[in-house]
């Protein structure tokens, strides 16, 4: 009896894995998703739009994603395993933005569009369209804010950097340089973190975007000079971290931590008075965009066209406080948190 | 052992004959040793001599580089801040590894035991007190598993703890939904998870009561390690497990414990990590089980088992802390940190087997 149904169950097993390739040739498109890891929120609710868009257009969506932020080889996988399924299109937010560039081509070459998702690919034109933050006018927006809260201060402030990774990928670049030449320093070369030499910058360290590293960078800086009065920060859980620092100080009142993304919790922590400003970003779009150009791109070869005068398809930005500046648009925090992700 | 016999122990019949006899036929040979056989002899008999060597030279040397900002009072004890929670792993990892074997997922049970303290006691709603009990709880059973898996299905532990590693981190995801448990909300609802990040002044420094329970851990451990049987137990399991099992030692039994207890180890640290981190954060410490592994090996503690004083990982813990607070004062690229701690691993280990080699 065990043993007929075990069989039976195979063998219904064995018809099932027949049939799906089939019925996925006929009619559906296949397409899919590569996020850096499972782990960040951003990629959660991007995996959801992309999830829910899929659904609703009727695409066949496969997840993929690699174990830490920096894990370059199981993308490089995902990527073959893609280009083997016969998928038509691929979006993907790179761990590592140049590396992955060779094995992006290969699935160009096969006939699938490529999207960049967030993180831009080095040279940016590897891959077909790039849907993503600005991030760099998503600093600049937080920088142009501290600048005009401190006012006539902010020609002696005291800069705090706290960056993401010593591999500085593209989207800690570009934060990180354009919150500096928002808060109105001389960055020289836009494409390096650390070339400035304005005396206001206390130092750069790491966090690797969570709170125990935000607080640790933190604690480094202080000791290297405990008069900062302004903190940058790659995200918002190291933003999180580098708030618990300074009240192991007892200086969380009279320093301005800014910082970007937008998730809920950090919009909450805005609210709280922890972040004084956040620029906020919106995944779900980037994710359900991308999913449209996919099928677009299976329907009709049309591939997607870049925002004026950017060199990407621009899914917005804004900048998120309940202390609005003059000439620097934000919304407010009630709308930020109706907007926000995670 | 000894080489004079205790003139209280009697003289049995047949060795009377030697009284007489010529002794310098049949006597150990002494020879004369070098300079470095006998600091290889002294470092044999005191295995964390080398590591506090090291720490001492480390902080005189950063003292130099990085100025008096390294010496303040209040950088050493962020430095112990700092490597608390490592520290603490480091003390469940050495148990493991006094064993012979090695803990890959002593970060994930971190985690994965803070994520459930924080979910239950925000999420949920249970008592704090209650909630930390249960991660204990879960903490053991996570070690539990491991050393079941080891002893009764006779896996390596490499391998059984890589296998749990991931299993504890996608639990944790799974669990936290990858979102962290906000400062705020923890303050509101449940402050005794924030415990261990309280801290007290003394004089300029500021010592939280996370690493004062990392002394303390480090304190317990060596007292049951050196002066209970169960202790001398796992050394002589360490070192050779047939011959601790032929001389009566129920060895299995002894292993789960050891897994258990490192797990409990682990448990408090993750509440011990809430407090430092001042959230509840699935995305922290991911790196967490090597730098343990890291403090271990600096620490004079043998990979190969039943070597090393547990001492010596917070030593070493101690040690990566002052060299990445020295570099950074310093001004040292955050690569070149990880740098010095890579060759600081290496010739950790490089040492560790040049004292095995010791001969007579």
């Amino acid at each position: 009896m065990k043993k007929a149904l075990l069989g039976a169950a195979l063998g219904a097993l064995a018809l099932g894995m027949t049939a799906a390739p089939n019925a996925a040739k006929a009619d559906e498109i296949g397409a899919c998703l590569i996020t850096k890891t499972d782990i960040n929120p951003f990629f959660v609710k991007m995996k959801e739009g992309a999830s829910a868009k899929a659904e609703e257009l009727g695409i066949n969506l496969s997840t993929y994603a690699g174990k830490i932020d920096g894990d370059h080889e199981t993308q490089v996988q995902a990527i073959e395993s893609c280009i083997a399924s016969g998928a038509k299109g691929i979006l993907l937010t790179a761990s590592d933005t140049k590396a992955i560039v060779p094995v992006v081509k290969k699935a160009r070459d096969a006939g699938l569009i490529v999207i960049a998702l967030d993180t831009p690919l080095e040279p940016i034109d590897a891959a077909d369209a790039t849907f993503a933050t600005d991030n760099f006018k998503a600093g600049e927006l937080i920088g142009q804010w501290a600048a005009a809260k401190l006012g006539d201060k902010a020609a002696d402030a005291k800069i705090a950097l706290l960056d993401l990774t010593p591999s500085a990928p593209s989207v800690d670049v570009l934060r990180d340089q354009g919150f500096l030449k928002g808060f109105g320093i001389d960055i020289k070369d836009p494409n390096k973190i650390g070339d400035e030499d304005d005396d206001r910058i206390v130092g750069h360290d790491v966090t690797n975007g969570n709170e125990e590293g935000g607080r640790t960078a933190m604690e480094n800086l202080m000791q290297r000079d405990s008069d900062i009065n302004v903190v940058y920060t790659i995200n918002e859980p190291a933003a999180a971290g580098a708030y618990e620092a300074l009240k192991s100080f007892g200086m969380e009142d009279g320093v301005l931590i800014v910082s970007v993304d937008g998730g809920c919790p950090g919009v909450a922590n805005v609210k709280d008075g922890v972040i004084g400003a956040t620029s906020q970003q919106y995944p779900l779009l980037m994710a359900s965009k991308g999913i449209e150009a996919i099928k677009a791109w299976a329907d009709s070869g049309e591939k997607p066209q870049n925002s004026q005068g950017l060199n990407f398809y621009n899914t917005g930005v804004n900048l998120v406080t309940d202390q609005p500046v003059d000439g620097v648009p934000s919304i407010d925090v009630a709308e930020g948190m109706d907007r926000c992700w995670g | 052992m000894s080489e004079t016999p205790k003139s209280s122990r009697q003289k049995q019949e047949f060795e009377h004959a030697l009284e007489s006899s010529d002794r310098n036929v049949a006597q150990f040979e002494h020879k004369h040793r070098s300079f470095f056989g006998n600091v290889q002899h002294f470092l044999h008999g005191n295995p964390t001599m080398v590591p506090v060597i090291v720490l001492i030279f480390s902080i005189i040397i950063f003292g130099f580089v990085a100025g008096s900002k390294f010496f303040s009072p209040f950088n050493l004890s962020l430095i112990m801040q700092q490597v608390s929670i490592i520290g603490i792993l480091a003390a469940a990892q050495s148990l493991v590894i006094l064993t012979a074997g090695i803990d890959l997922s002593v970060g994930a049970i971190m985690v994965l035991m803070s994520v459930i303290m924080g979910q239950l006691a925000v999420t949920i709603g249970i008592p704090a007190p209650i909630a930390i009990i249960i991660g204990c709880i879960g903490g053991i059973c996570a070690g539990g598993l491991n050393g079941f898996l080891v002893t009764r299905i006779k896996l390596p532990p490499f391998i059984v703890t890589l296998g749990t590693w991931n299993i504890f981190f996608a639990l944790n995801l799974w669990l936290s939904g990858a979102q962290s448990i906000r400062s705020q909300t923890l303050d509101e609802i449940a402050p005794l998870l924030k415990f261990f990040g309280e801290s007290i002044a003394l004089g300029g420094a500021r010592i939280t009561y996370g690493s004062i329970l990392m002394l303390v851990i480090f304190a317990v451990l060596w007292y049951i390690l050196n002066h209970t049987s169960w202790g001398r137990h796992v050394y002589a399991i360490g070192d050779d497990k047939e011959a601790a099992e032929l001389s009566g030692i129920r060895t299995n039994r002894t292993l789960i414990t050891v897994y258990c207890l490192a797990g409990l180890v682990c448990a408090i640290g993750a509440w011990a990590s809430i407090g430092r981190v001042g959230s509840v954060s699935p995305q922290s410490f991911q790196e967490a089980n090597l730098q343990s592994i890291t403090a271990v090996v600096i620490g004079g503690i043998s990979l190969f088992g039943g070597r090393g004083s547990i001492i010596g990982p917070l030593i070493g813990a101690l040690i990566v802390g002052v060299f990445n607070s020295g570099l950074r004062l310093a001004g040292v690229d955050v690569l070149w940190q990880v740098f010095a701690i890579g060759w600081l691993t290496i010739i950790a280990v490089a040492i560790d087997q040049w004292i095995r080699k010791v001969s007579s």
